[in-house]
């Protein structure tokens, strides 16, 4: 058995050693949220927390999570629904059209500021190149994070 | 997906051990960033995996020795990155881990793992085709197919498949060495004696046996840290692997005379490439435009090009030039 946790919620499963960690967030237990693009960690759309760190869970082995901790988009809105700011910071500035990849561009945002690496507009592109949007809402996703971030260091 | 079966050992030597018993098809894993996207692909073919990702012994980053960095076999590139020391003393390092795959992924990849990172050339991933990589003696698809990301040094009739890595070059640019531990004992490889070129057997790409572990990654102390940079080419600014790539690092005499300079190329080679004659071309003159370009040809001088990748002749020349111009320009600060 493999136990996990997942937005803080326990979950001890019998996994394949096959079974990539986006496999089973969907298929096993259910949440949808975390989406599958390429499936070979070249676009970003699978982008979870892991430990706090985003990692792209099409590769990452399920057997590797044993006692982590694993956060998806939907351990990020509070409980009683109220949307995180960089949740309504998307809606704010139009950062999506189809939305397939929002899940893993905020899952994404959310490592990058955290991490800091939001000291002007170039940096924040350059830390979130690895989530690409086919419908190209890169300007709209910048402007998201730096709403969020706040202004851009002199 | 063929089935294996997972171990995640607590102890280096419980790694080597479980490699050992596991028989010759185990593999060891870390990051996963490239065995699990190739197994998906079944190009890698693994029965067991024996996981060495969690391993906190080689998880130490150490920058403050007066001999060596030292940076453990699993530390992630992420934090290698943003190493004080690192960003501050060496940016070869620092820019050739920053400037390769995403966050995400450098998050997850191991600084030893991202040394025996696999070609992307398209035909080695992809079943339909020959690949005497992946198939030794099946043929090779580039030869007469899109080339264009090939190699124009190292190449042998078998492969010209171009090496992927961006921090292995700045690696062989300063002198690293990797300790290996494997039933054997332990011992040390150069990093100029880690890769091989493809010759008549191209699915070898290094020399470690297969029951051997990266422990640790050391890189000299020198001052031509200071003096240097990781200049990335690619087709996109960001998110791409390298078409031509410098790690180039230099010291320079009060005078402004280059008095040491190590240049290794990516993106244009079968391996890392290092440059010799490039760094007697500039070493013991002030640097010019004109001994910048000279070096360039000196780096690509034995290129040979296949269909498409002739571009990267003039590519690599202007890159190494470019690398200098930036390299000496820091080292004079």
């Amino acid at each position: 058995m493999t136990a996990f946790e997942v937005n803080g919620r326990k979950v001890d499963l019998e996994v394949d050693p096959r079974e990539s960690l986006l496999a089973v967030l969907q298929d096993r237990l259910h949440l949808y949220g975390t989406k599958k693009g390429c499936d070979h960690g070249q676009c970003g759309a699978c982008t979870v927390h892991l430990d706090g760190r985003r990692v792209v869970s099409c590769l990452t082995l399920a057997s590797q999570v044993e006692g982590r901790e694993v956060r998806t988009i939907e351990g990020v809105a509070g409980e009683d629904g109220t949307l995180h700011p960089l949740q309504r910071a998307f809606i704010d500035n139009d950062a999506m059209q189809c939305g397939y990849c929002t899940p893993g561009q905020i899952m994404s945002g959310l490592a990058c500021i955290a991490e800091g690496h939001t000291g002007d507009d170039d940096e924040i592109r350059e830390y979130m190149s690895g989530n690409l949007c086919r419908c190209g809402a890169y300007v709209g996703i910048v402007a998201a994070i730096r709403q969020v971030a706040g202004p851009a260091e002199a | 997906m063929r089935s294996f079966t997972y171990t995640a050992p607590t102890s280096v030597a419980d790694a080597v051990a479980a490699i050992a018993s596991a028989g010759p098809q185990a593999r060891f894993f870390a990051g996963g960033t490239t065995l699990f996207d190739l197994m998906k692909l079944g190009v890698e073919r693994p029965s067991a995996l024996v996981d060495v990702s969690r391993l906190g012994e080689l998880e130490v980053i150490d920058t403050s020795g007066d001999d060596h960095l030292v940076f453990g076999a699993s530390a992630r590139m992420a934090d290698v990155a943003a190493d004080p020391v690192v960003l501050r003393d060496y940016p070869v390092l620092a820019e050739s881990l920053w400037r390769a795959a995403s966050q995400q992924l450098r998050n997850m990849a191991t600084v030893a793992g991202n040394l025996l990172q696999r070609t992307r050339c398209p035909y080695f991933r992809d079943e339909l085709y020959p690949c005497n990589k992946r198939r030794p003696g099946s043929g090779c698809a580039a030869r007469d197919g899109i080339d264009r990301g090939s190699a124009v040094l190292g190449t042998g009739d078998a492969c010209s498949a171009a090496f992927a890595g961006d921090w292995p070059v700045a690696l062989l640019a300063l002198d690293a060495v990797v300790d290996v531990v494997g039933p054997r004992g332990e011992r040390t490889v150069t990093l100029a004696d880690l890769h091989v070129e493809p010759g008549d057997t191209p699915d070898r790409e290094h020399s470690l046996a297969p029951d051997e572990l990266i422990v640790r990654i050391r890189v000299p102390v020198t001052p031509a840290g200071r003096g240097s940079t990781y200049l990335k080419i690619r087709d996109r600014e960001s998110y791409a692997f390298a078409l031509a790539s410098a790690a180039v690092a230099v010291t320079l005499t009060g005078g402004g005379v280059v008095e040491e300079c190590r240049i290794a190329l990516g993106g244009v080679a079968t391996r890392p490439w290092r440059a010799y004659a490039a760094e007697r071309a500039v070493t013991g003159r002030p640097l010019s435009a004109e001994t910048a370009r000279a070096a360039g040809e000196a780096a690509l001088a034995g290129a040979r090009p296949g269909n498409l990748n002739a571009f990267k002749i003039e590519l690599g020349e202007r890159t190494v030039a470019e690398a200098l111009r930036i390299a000496v320009e820091r080292a004079g600060r």
